[in-house]
């Protein structure tokens, strides 16, 4: 066992011991079970499980934008009571406002911050650019793909230049081709800010291509099934998928699903 | 001799030609259908009542009728204005109670499950059996009309409204909270506008209605409108009045619901054609 140094600062984010039951009317659901991790500053973090192993709950709790059963969460040492307006969110939808154009879903996270008109739109032009978005500003969320939509919602994330970004299997609804873009635009993004992202995922090779740190849930109630560190290096290319390194890593994490009955090969 | 394929630029051009050409035929149908209906229908009417001697006191036919509407236009004019002025006053009420009737509802659980068995069952007498008695309270002038009216109307204003707030996803309450919203905010800026398409459905329906509730209002007990001289004519046998009459209460109707429609149009700018409500996220 090492002791920290005592000049050693705090983790970016610390997740203590989270627990979380939800009361329903067929009786207590337990969600969270004990889940313990700490962050440091731009690390890229992804939680892989199963449905239903609590990770959409834990997003949230990280959120500040629901309380755990018991347990706490701090950032950079401070225990965090109230939803983290500092952060950027993405969820599985993307989530806009149908009544406003592509810039103006964009704008919302301005308005929320209050930051001067001019400069947030000039920078929500920019960030809808960098992601193949360019052109695209004046159109209303229903005349967009799917893949524009959620491209749009994380532009809305980015826009105050968050220290973290949360991120609820934000590719899930969308095709291989849109998913495989959007994970290198995100790669690319996080690489330029170094920002630090909590990344929910049912995808296996997304978590691993991403990540600094992978952790694997068990199913219901959720635990920590195992932490695994991602040494490969950045920035990663597709080529990268096909390598046995990386095989190696999506091996591990398959065989923890196998191992707990999430997958089962006959 | 050999065809040459047409390039993609001639295959554009001409599927551009045959959609256009397609989507003018539609435009045009689209007027010309129901207009060829209706002068078909009376054409027919026109004819058969004519060649069967139908009785005028039992069904005009339409040239009768629009004589009538020539003939009585001060008359008919004038109840319009009247039965207007009473549609107007309930639908607007129905607006003035309904909504902040229904933010209560939203805002505060305690209220809705007091007042909402009330008002559903409120729904279920028929308001018909009230007017005699709004007679009785508020004599025979402009006011029990306009109360039936509103009390016809305002449901679906409140029914629609309390849902419409209800119904937003949750996602976009928790971005909300997550941006940093305020409640005035994230009600202004986010639920009241998700909330609005609902709002104006039962608006639409609200004024059709209130068209009702004036016309049932002026039967039990007016001295003037276009129910009124619906009662009138049918009294004295006037079948081509009282078809006038009708004709009148339609374009009317129809008048000021294209006007809650027009009002929609410029409240929400951007008619919202499909939304991606159904796929909600995994919470």
């Amino acid at each position: 066992m090492t002791a920290l140094p005592a000049a050693a600062l705090p983790p970016y984010l610390h997740l203590r011991d989270l627990s979380k039951v939800y009361a329903s009317r067929d009786g207590a659901v337990r969600a969270l079970d004990q889940v313990s991790l700490s962050g440091r500053r731009g690390d890229f973090i992804s939680i892989v499980g199963p449905s239903g192993c609590g990770k959409s709950t834990l997003l949230m709790i990280a959120a500040g934008l629901m309380a755990p059963s018991s347990g706490a969460i701090a950032i950079e040492g401070e225990t965090i009571a109230a939803p983290r307006t500092e952060i950027g969110i993405v969820f599985q939808s993307p989530v806009l406002l149908e009544w406003r154009t592509a810039l103006g879903n964009v704008m919302l996270q301005a308005e929320a911050k209050r930051l001067e008109r001019g400069s947030a739109e000039r920078r929500a032009r920019e960030l809808l650019a960098s992601v193949g978005l360019a052109g695209f500003e004046g159109k209303y969320p229903h005349e967009l793909s799917g893949g524009m939509r959620q491209r749009v919602s994380l532009c809305r994330a980015l826009i105050h230049d968050p220290p973290q970004l949360l991120m609820d299997e934000p590719f899930g609804a969308l095709d291989a081709l849109t998913r495989d873009q959007l994970v290198l635009d995100l790669q690319s993004i996080c690489h330029a800010r170094r920002m630090s992202v909590l990344f929910i995922t049912h995808s296996v090779p997304e978590a691993v291509f991403l990540s600094d740190q992978v952790i694997v849930m068990t199913p219901r109630p959720g635990r920590i099934d195992r932490i695994i560190d991602i040494d490969l290096p950045r920035p990663r290319t597709l080529a990268l998928r096909e390598t046995p390194e990386f095989a190696r890593y999506s091996r591990e994490i398959l065989d923890l699903f196998l191992a707990r009955g999430v997958l089962r090969e006959h | 001799m050999t065809m040459i394929p047409p390039r993609i630029e001639e295959v554009e051009a001409s599927v551009e030609r045959r959609r256009a050409e397609r989507a003018t035929r539609a435009r045009v149908s689209a007027v010309l259908a129901p207009v060829a209906v209706v002068i078909a229908v009376l054409a027919l009417w026109e004819a058969g009542t004519r060649a069967f001697g139908v009785p005028a006191f039992l069904l005009p036919p339409p040239t009768d009728v629009i004589a009538a509407m020539v003939k009585h236009a001060p008359l008919l004019a004038a109840g319009a204005w009247v039965t207007t002025v009473e549609i107007v006053l309930g639908f607007a009420l129905s607006i003035v109670v309904g909504i902040p009737l229904a933010l209560m509802i939203f805002l505060w659980p305690p209220f809705a499950r007091a007042v909402l068995p009330l008002l559903i069952s409120s729904q279920a007498m028929p308001k018909v059996a009230v007017a005699p008695l709004l007679l009785v309270w508020f004599g025979f002038g402009l006011m029990p009309k306009v109360l039936i009216a509103f009390l016809i109307a305002f449901f679906p204003v409140v029914i629609n409204t309390a849902a419409g707030l209800a119904a937003i996803e949750p996602e976009k309450i928790f971005l909300a909270r997550s941006m940093g919203f305020g409640a005035m905010d994230t009600f202004f800026k986010i639920r009241l506008p998700d909330a609005l398409p609902a709002i104006f459905a039962g608006l639409k329906i609200s004024i059709t209605l209130a068209v009702v509730g004036a016309v049932v209002g002026e039967f039990v007990g007016g001295d003037a409108g276009l129910g009124y001289l619906l009662m009138v004519a049918n009294g004295s046998m006037d079948t081509q009045l009282l078809f006038a009459g009708i004709v009148w209460l339609t374009i009317l109707g129809v008048a000021l619901y294209l006007l809650v429609e027009l009002a929609e149009r410029l409240a929400i700018p951007r008619h919202i054609i499909s939304d991606d409500r159904a796929t909600g996220g995994t919470l």
